[in-house]
């Protein structure tokens, strides 16, 4: 550890001349004109607050350094001076009123969502993103792609292949696609608690506000891939729900446009299917994967007592009805949230899979349309 | 019965004496010196609590990668580092001060109300053992962060009602306390002291104390309507039921506003005690330095949407927060310059207290100066919830009013103990405590604006550096605070006689009564002219 702490020292000591402009120092390279604005915003006043400080902490020093005692300074007994005291209550107001038009203007502009190209809105789930394409009627979700095993493998060489592996916590399975130099209007909303939709390049941060709808708005100068993160705590995955925008050429965004919606199709299920029980229980084990596993862990064990075992539990192997009114409503007061929002196929196909993978074998199947019955 | 009559006044008046002693003394105790030694005891207590839940954060930050904890026991460490902190640590540690110095400052024999002041402290011992239990209970402690955001903390386990409950009970401890502190101070000062010849420590409590009673109670109300919502079919914040979950922030943020002045207010005035007092000149524009306390507390109650700018505010709503933020600068920075006047062509000496006091007005400012980054709304959209933040309320509240503290503890412990401190020791405790200070939280500047958001137990690769610079800085920071309690706890056993007035320039009448102090400070009212 200390070899390693000291290496990064050397390397950063070195490195820091060549670094002393790069994102890790300041804010990341702005990509909208937004986060320009912003920037610049950041750097006048930063000036500003480094100009006062040299001056007052100049004062401060000098008077550190020369009036003292064991030099032989004697006190003075001034104790008031009207005019110095307007002075320096006037002139901070005046750098204060100074530094607030250039911020009016800009809060004013990133308020103006009108006119947009494209309206995507983002829900924050526990602990993923849904992104609704209003336009277009794309619609999915996104999650963190990397595994969870490099997070949690503390070997020698699981650091080192953390290391390695570039975009650590910052990958998605599947990132928002958008048009370069198009206005895009980003709505902002929750399924549970709050979230907060950030990405650094573009100067946004939208709290998702559950029952609420937010707006804010970007438009992507150039083509490239921008990360960011939820910015709102929001329970113990919050660390690991991240944003991947890929913005790309217009003709582009209109491919992926025409293959996204050609994969929906391909994806919905048809309504008349007769799912056999092994059919079932395949689709429901990459339901598990996206929506349970984060917290019921992939051995169906858990994590008590916040996160109770799947395996042996006596919702997942007791009576159906109690494990779909789980599954469909959630248990009000716990983490375990409502899953609503997935469709009667999903469902059927969770339960399904839930009741008969590790110790559960009770051979049951749930069909779609149980879980329908269930929805008012 | 005539002869228990006749004997009765007389009994009375030997009555101080036979105060009970060993444990029975501290728990029957109605002295406000007594009581002072208790809140400064549990609240350095509290502060190594807190501390140790400061390790497991910045142990499990020390590299990327998930190593000692899991993600929601994280949470519970840094909700409970920020409540155990602020409700157990910061403020106790100034209510201790208050009761140790108001009266003795004033020219009063105690505080105005003897048994409640008793019931105040009392109270804080099962409010911070709810607390700390919170971990052993089912789930573990509340993991919504401190700020206990709806609906997040409707969905928390039993550990957030222990937390709420304790909440509740700090909360009538503070609104008791502040109810005596207001009227000891209107009422027992002695003859001749008129409110603007108060010592400024006893001005800024006095203000203090009244924000106090102004906000507790919204906070009570706050958690009061989660706990509602959590058990009682309530919807205060639940949006499905008709509820706003933003409310949960605007009510918490009136409370939470004018909270972060009520830390920092007594801070400001333990420095322009000490500052006049090793500068051997009188505290420069005191009629000034009341007049920015007081702007300060009002204003602190119009910007609390600032905490709020990403929700999603209209635009006026936006700008009203940043202009009145910005304006908070002008009364802190009168503030700042007040204390460097007061240095200027002074005669200067640098025990503790004035190293502290210097290291307060350096480091505090740069906290001042993120402050004013962040009113700027759209940068503030761009760092809100990162580690920016953290930087800023870390350089207030630590180098702010955790450093204050340290200075006024050295500066009374001698009037306090009878007992001069290590000097040597003292300054050692500056030192590594202003260099590790600055190694844990000047890098979180950089993770901020790089783009860190804070409460995340794992963050990617760009960040390694310098969250390994701040574990190493945290680490011996916390180990420094070691060299504080062996300092204090060696002056309170012994060593050099403090006398009357061991400091050459102080001048408040605590210094006119003998180190350590009488039982009843001034039993006869000193005449102030």
């Amino acid at each position: 550890m200390i070899s390693k702490w000291a290496r990064s020292l050397v390397v950063a000591a070195a490195l820091a001349p060549a670094l002393a402009s790069a994102d890790r120092y300041n804010l990341q390279t702005p990509q909208t004109i937004i986060a320009h604005e912003i920037y610049d915003l950041h750097t006048l006043i930063l000036g500003i607050c480094c100009v006062i400080f040299v001056v007052v902490f100049g004062a401060m020093t000098y008077s550190i350094i020369r009036h003292r005692k064991s030099l032989g300074h004697k006190a003075e007994q001034f104790h008031e001076n009207t005019t110095v005291e307007i002075v320096w209550t006037i002139i901070p107001f005046i750098i204060l009123v100074g530094m607030a038009i250039p911020a009016t203007k800009t809060v004013i502009q990133m308020k103006d969502t009108s006119n947009s190209d494209l309206t995507i809105k983002a829900t924050g789930y526990q602990w993923k993103w849904n992104y609704d394409y209003l336009q277009e009627g794309i619609s999915f979700y996104s999650s963190l792609a990397t595994p969870r095993e490099l997070i949690t493998d503390n070997s020698a060489e699981g650091h080192k292949k953390r290391e390695d592996h570039s975009n650590y916590l910052l990958e998605v399975d599947n990132p928002v696609v958008v048009p370069v130099g198009k206005k895009v209007r980003i709505i902002t909303t929750a399924d549970d608690v709050i979230h907060s939709w950030w990405v650094p390049a573009f100067g946004v941060k939208q709290d998702a506000i559950p029952g609420f709808v937010r707006d804010s708005w970007f438009k992507v100068d150039k083509p490239g891939i921008y990360r960011g993160q939820c910015a709102e705590l929001c329970g113990k995955e919050h660390g690991f729900m991240p944003i991947v925008v890929e913005a790309v050429e217009p003709e582009k965004y209109a491919l992926w446009v025409a293959e996204q919606k050609k994969k929906m199709a391909a994806q919905a299920d048809d309504p008349n299917k007769t799912w056999t029980l092994d059919e079932l229980k395949a689709r429901g084990e990459k339901v598990y994967a996206a929506n349970c596993q984060v917290c019921h862990q992939p051995t169906g064990m858990g994590q008590p007592p916040a996160f109770p075992a799947l395996s042996g539990s006596k919702i997942a192997t007791g009576p159906m009805a109690g494990h779909l009114d789980r599954v469909l409503n959630g248990k009000p007061g716990t983490a375990m949230a409502s899953f609503k929002q997935l469709s009667d196929v999903e469902i059927a196909a969770v339960i399904t899979f839930e009741r008969n993978s590790w110790n559960n074998k009770t051979g049951d199947m749930v069909s779609p349309s149980d879980v329908k019955k269930l929805r008012k | 019965m005539e002869a228990v009559h006749a004997h009765d006044p007389a009994h009375g008046h030997d009555d101080h004496a036979h105060h009970p002693s060993g444990i029975m003394r501290w728990i029957t105790t109605t002295n406000h010196k007594d009581i002072g030694t208790l809140y400064l005891v549990f609240a350095v207590t509290m502060f190594f609590v807190g501390g140790i839940l400061a390790m497991g954060i910045r142990a499990e930050l020390f590299q990327p990668g998930l190593q000692f904890w899991r993600p929601d026991f994280f949470n519970q460490l840094t909700t409970m580092h920020g409540l155990i902190m602020v409700f157990g640590a910061i403020m106790p540690a100034f209510v201790g001060f208050a009761n140790w110095q108001i009266p003795m400052m004033i020219g009063a024999p105690d505080m105005a109300f003897g048994r409640l002041n008793n019931w105040s402290f009392w109270l804080l011992p099962p409010a911070a053992t709810l607390l700390v239990a919170s971990f052993f209970v089912p789930g573990g402690a509340t993991a919504a962060g401190w700020t206990l955001y709806a609906p997040l903390s409707t969905q928390m386990g039993p550990g957030m009602d222990l937390a709420i409950f304790a909440l509740h009970i700090m909360g009538a401890s503070s609104i008791m306390g502040s109810i005596n502190i207001i009227t000891t101070i209107l009422n027992m000062r002695a003859p001749g002291m008129n409110l603007m010849k108060m010592p400024l420590f006893v001005w800024t409590w006095l203000i203090t104390a009244y924000l106090l009673i102004a906000v507790m109670p919204v906070l009570a109300g706050a958690v009061t309507m989660v706990l509602t919502d959590r058990h009682f079919g309530t919807n205060f914040f639940n949006a499905a039921g008709g509820g706003d979950p933003v409310m949960f922030q605007h009510i918490f943020w009136f409370f939470g506003h004018p909270e972060v002045y009520i830390m920092i207010l007594p801070a400001f005035g333990i420095i322009s005690q000490v500052i006049p007092a090793f500068a051997r000149k009188p505290l420069f524009g005191y009629t000034s330095m009341v007049y920015a306390t007081s702007s300060i507390a009002i204003l602190s109650f119009i910007v609390w949407a600032h905490h709020m700018f990403t929700v999603g505010m209209p635009a006026a709503g936006q700008l009203f927060f940043m202009y009145a933020t910005m304006l908070i600068a002008v009364p802190t920075g009168v503030k700042v310059f007040n204390w460097i006047a007061t240095m200027w062509k002074g005669s200067m000496t640098f025990e503790t207290p004035m190293l502290f006091a210097c290291g307060f007005i350096f480091v505090f400012s740069m906290g001042g100066f993120t402050g004013l980054i962040l009113a700027i709304t759209p940068v503030d959209i761009q760092l809100q919830d990162t580690y920016y933040v953290v930087a800023h309320f870390h350089y207030v509240l630590v180098a702010g009013s955790l450093f204050a503290i340290f200075a006024g503890t050295y500066f009374w412990i001698p009037k306090w103990t009878g007992h001069m401190y290590d000097e040597t020791l003292g300054k050692w405790h500056f030192w590594l405590s202003m260099i590790f200070f600055n190694v844990t939280f000047f890098p979180m500047h950089f993770l901020g604006l790089a783009g860190m958001p804070r409460r995340i137990p794992d963050y990617a690769l760009q960040f390694a550096d310098f969250n390994m610079v701040a574990s190493i800085g945290a680490f011996g920071f916390g180990l420094t605070q070691l060299i504080f309690l062996y300092t204090v706890i060696k002056c309170i056993q012994g060593g050099e006689k403090a006398p009357e007035k061991p400091w050459e320039g102080a001048d408040s009448l605590e210094w006119t009564l003998p180190s350590p102090p009488p039982y009843h400070s001034f039993e006869t009212p000193p005449v102030v002219k």
